[in-house]
């Protein structure tokens, strides 16, 4: 008898009848449970440069994600749900950052997002969160303007990096300092030419012309963004011969212009001031780092010199192959700024309600100066992080003698600054 | 704009050194490069748009030589060599397909590769920015001319260019090879004819040319960043080159290079916003006074 093609009452089942009866109640049974386990991960959506020039970047603060909720599913989640990190490369085009965005959200079913994108990314990114109010979280622009202009602000929308205007009071402090005790009067500028290197040359210039008034900035030079090579920049500083030069330069352009001023000995004879210089991928590229110049902090193990800052270090390292960047540590700050909001919110995810809990969050931070960084109410950026200028020496961590400029005076500064752009 | 300043540097000894040395070092290079493109054109008669990839290719294969063997020369070799022999391969199994088809097609072809070759180094080495480092042999402090500074390295480059330009301009006009590749840039027909084997020439131009790439790129890792892409600078450069030069003219690649180097070096002194705006201001006086370019041949 053929059991296997019987039918009707009474009929013996076959092997093969019961493996597949088998197969298919296991699908009804522990399909659902599959399914619920996927609706639980909380997915948080990421646009940041993957490719290009400055990937190195983005990779960075992707890695930051990756500790993050690493540290934070291993203690349970939030509410018992993973975090699962969606990203996506916008290759730093700022109508790509808007595409994927939008994507995350709609398509890929993100509720909340970290932008990890430069400003012109982050501009982009932050209309369509006012369109779409997930909880954003910018995490690596510093244009001032994104958070400080009142015209631009977006209820679900915070700043979890540092700030154009923080850096540019406490370098014109210590700029400033050091002019007053080294005699330097004659400046000179050299920063790429857009609008990023220009108007951060002015603020700089600004702050420590308004310390120090005696100092003259006596020529300036705008190398293109990318240029390869610097070599009539560099002797255009030998001809003027200041007495100091600032520079906005960043990433490989600036690892160029120090290993083509080094040809020339041009930081033997100028005091050197950059506010990009202290980002570790740079003063790891550069294979002969002279030894005094003055950066702004961007990321140190040992500044702030606290446990936790050296076991993020060590964390990250184990994930990316190389120190954090400044995108690094501003991301990784975020995700802990996140992960408190959830769980203050019991694991809700509407932007309207993290943001509420968002506004005015101190939180305790590996990167604290103090003890605590603040998510301010007022314009939703964080204050109280390292706006520090240290000097170079030739091992690693590359840069020490950090000089922290006392917030209650960048504040008071950031107020008056806020008051003459018409932002406060 | 600021000509006093200009003129103040051109009667300072020491100022006039040091800008005719940056005009020296920023022209050499990019002469190396220009020559290579034009050497292609005008023998081939093709444009390779890929010439700055292959620049490209020529730092990043330095840069794998140097941090193997720590051998600068060794760095130089792998440079030139291995983008010679990318260069044939580049010639024999794809540009050679595309010879008298439209400038349409060779263009879309180039850009493929440059695309190719951009990702295949993303690969390789990251996408991040590399330096080379500067080798021990000129880690010394720069060389003083009439108060004027120049880094020794950067006389080692400027005489690597020079001298590969000479035996270049050497090779094609004084040898019984160059009188060939000549009389194959006129009428490749009747030197086939002769029973020279043409293809092979073509190979050979067309790694010659890349080789030259590969020189100024292995010349360049030292001190410029390594990045994916970073040929395309030095292409538009190059391009700008052999318009005022003269496409396919050796000798008139060196004069618009040395004519780029010192608009830049001297231009950073006396009109600096306004330098790019001159190469290129340059380039459409030669193309409306004289659109062969300097050097080049007037067409028949």
């Amino acid at each position: 008898m053929d059991t296997e093609s019987s039918g009707g009452p009474g009929r013996v089942l076959g092997r093969r009848q019961v493996l597949r009866g088998l197969a298919a109640g296991a699908a009804i049974t522990g399909f659902p449970h599959i399914a619920g386990a996927q609706a639980k991960v909380l997915r948080i959506g990421m646009p940041t440069i993957l490719s290009g020039r400055v990937a190195i970047l983005g990779t960075s603060a992707r890695a930051a994600v990756q500790l993050a909720f690493r540290q934070i599913n291993e203690a349970g989640g939030i509410a018992g749900r993973p975090l699962e990190l969606v990203e996506r490369d916008s290759k730093g085009r700022p109508d790509e950052a808007a595409k994927v965005t939008r994507d995350l959200i709609n398509n890929d079913g993100c509720e909340i997002i970290i932008d990890g994108e430069a400003s012109s990314g982050a501009f982009a990114v932050h209309e369509v969160i006012r369109d779409l109010p997930v909880l954003c979280l910018h995490t690596c622009s510093e244009t001032s303007s994104l958070s400080a202009d009142p015209k631009l602000h977006v209820k679900t929308a915070f700043r979890c990096a540092r700030q154009g205007i923080h850096d540019a009071v406490a370098g014109g402090t210590y700029a400033a300092k050091i002019a007053r005790e080294k005699g330097l009067r004659r400046w000179m500028t050299c920063s790429p030419d857009y609008a990023y290197g220009r108007d951060n040359t002015a603020e700089f210039l600004e702050f420590t012309k308004l310390f120090e008034p005696s100092i003259e900035v006596v020529d300036q030079v705008w190398p293109k963004l990318f240029a390869p090579d610097y070599t009539e920049s560099i002797t255009k500083v030998l001809q003027v011969k200041p007495q100091a030069m600032y520079s906005a330069l960043w990433g490989g352009d600036l690892v160029a212009f120090i290993e083509q001023g080094n040809l020339y000995r041009l930081f033997a004879n100028v005091g050197f001031f950059s506010g990009g210089l202290g980002d570790p991928p740079v003063l790891t590229a550069i294979k002969q780092l002279p030894p005094g110049l003055n950066t702004a902090y961007r990321y140190n193990r040992n500044y702030p010199g606290k446990p936790a800052n050296a076991a993020f270090a060590d964390g990250f390292a184990r994930i990316a192959n190389h120190e954090p960047t400044n995108w690094a540590w501003q991301t990784y700050l975020a995700c802990q700024f996140i992960a408190e909001a959830l769980k203050r919110t019991g694991g809700r995810t509407e932007g309207a309600a993290l943001a509420a809990t968002l506004k005015g969050m101190t939180l305790a931070s590996p990167f604290a100066v103090a003890e605590a960084i603040t998510m301010r109410d007022t314009d939703h950026t964080i204050v109280g992080y390292p706006v520090a200028w240290g000097r170079t020496v030739p091992k690693a961590p590359f840069v020490e003698d950090f000089a922290q400029d006392d917030w209650g005076k960048i504040l008071e500064l950031e107020a008056q600054w806020k008051k003459a752009k018409g932002y406060a | 704009m600021n000509l006093e300043a200009l003129a103040a540097c051109v009667a300072s000894a020491s100022c006039a050194v040091t800008q005719v040395s940056t005009g020296l070092i920023v022209g050499t290079l990019l002469f190396l490069v220009a020559a290579g493109l034009s050497l292609i054109f005008g023998v081939l008669g093709v444009i390779n748009f890929a010439h700055g990839a292959f620049y490209m290719l020529g730092a990043y294969f330095a840069f794998s030589a140097y941090t193997l063997t720590g051998s600068f020369l060794a760095a130089l070799a792998a440079g030139a060599l291995g983008v010679a022999a990318v260069g044939v391969a580049f010639e024999r199994l794809i540009m050679s397909r595309v010879y008298g088809r439209d400038l349409l097609m060779q263009l879309l072809v180039c850009y493929a590769v440059i695309l190719i070759l951009d990702d295949g180094v993303k690969i390789l080495y990251g996408g991040e920015y590399r330096l080379m480092g500067m080798p021990e042999a000129f880690a010394a402090p720069p060389v003083e001319v009439a108060g004027g500074f120049i880094p020794a390295y950067y006389l080692f480059m400027v005489g690597m260019a020079l001298a590969a330009g000479l035996a270049l301009w050497l090779g094609i006009n004084r040898t019984r090879t160059g009188k060939i590749v000549r009389a194959l840039a006129i009428n490749p027909q009747m030197v086939g004819a002769l029973g020279i084997n043409t293809t092979l020439l073509y190979a050979g131009v067309f790694g010659l040319g890349s080789l030259l790439a590969g020189v100024a790129g292995a010349l360049a890792a030292p001190i410029r960043t390594l990045t994916p892409g970073m040929g395309l600078s030095i292409l538009i450069e190059s391009f700008i080159v052999t318009v005022i030069g003269g496409m396919g003219s050796i000798a008139g690649a060196f004069l618009a290079a040395l004519l780029i180097g010192f608009t830049r070096a001297f231009g950073a002194i006396g009109f600096p916003l306004f330098v790019d705006g001159t190469m290129f201001a340059i380039m459409a006086l030669v193309l409306m006074l004289k659109p062969s370019g300097l050097l080049g041949r007037e067409a028949a």
